[in-house]
């Protein structure tokens, strides 16, 4: 099972700031060590949504850096509404974790 | 193997849609995401081929899209870019290292209730243009940044 997401999200007016940390290898599939070339381990697919609805949904390559770092604005947000972030990779690994939106200082 | 194929034909004729979108090339087997990953964008090495694989046309050079990377950027591996979109409808923010082996980084779908923004983290192989592609209102616009890369990420 993959490690946890660090996801924060903060209330700035009526939009909440998302940032998430995903921790993910992201190998390129040329990376060489001595046992020989690491495989191409990547995600593909990264969902985020707001109280159940998506709003971003995000394609990516292996050109997104080791343990990714995604910031996405979510407009007409509360505190306390859901956002949830679902990434799945190219081995078919996934992870789900879910966070409240805080108020902002 | 055979009787496996006898079953997919069957089935496919069986429902016509499904054998159609198949014939297309847009069903791809083991898709288990909202929408299929691009592969054929993903895997093409020049950017007009990811243009087309992406059905991007008619780009329009935009200074509503903003750009924020740095402009050397020391370790190639970590180059943080974010993208800021004013263009009102923003759908798609398409991520482009040029210079990198596959060049397209990453696409993002906004959907109603996402900010024209999104931030990321990309690795870029060599001293490149980064081009940003926004879609709008089914229109494509487009900004690029140069980035001096000093120590190449794709090792």
């Amino acid at each position: 099972m993959a490690d946890p997401m660090r996801i924060r999200a903060k209330l700035q007016g009526d939009t909440a700031d998302v940032r998430i940390l995903m921790r993910h290898p992201m190998e390129t599939g040329t990376r060489k060590t001595s046992s020989g070339v690491v495989p191409l381990h990547f995600i593909q697919s990264v969902i985020v949504q707001h109280n159940g609805k998506t709003v971003l949904d995000a394609q990516w390559s292996q050109a997104v850096s080791q343990n990714p770092f995604l910031g996405v604005r979510v407009k007409g947000a509360k505190v306390g509404d859901k956002i949830s972030v679902t990434w799945t990779d190219n081995k078919g690994d996934k992870r789900t974790d879910e966070v409240a939106v805080a108020a902002g200082s | 193997m055979k009787q496996l194929r006898r079953n997919f034909l069957k089935l496919s004729s069986g429902a016509g849609a499904i054998a159609a979108v198949a014939a297309a090339g847009l069903l791809q087997t083991g898709s288990t995401w909202a929408a299929p990953w691009n592969k054929s964008g993903f895997e093409s090495k020049a950017v007009a081929d990811i243009q087309k694989n992406l059905g991007v046309t008619n780009l329009i050079d935009s200074e509503d899209i903003v750009i924020t990377a740095p402009d050397i950027a020391e370790n190639g591996a970590i180059v943080p870019v974010a993208v800021t979109s004013k263009i009102p409808n923003t759908q798609r923010i398409i991520i482009i290292a040029e210079n990198n082996p596959f060049p397209l980084a990453a696409s993002f779908d906004l959907m109603d209730g996402a900010e024209g923004y999104v931030s990321t983290r990309i690795k870029m192989g060599k001293t490149s243009a980064v081009r940003v592609i926004v879609k709008a209102d089914g229109k494509f616009y487009m900004a690029t940044k140069e980035v001096k890369v000093t120590v190449g990420g794709c090792g």
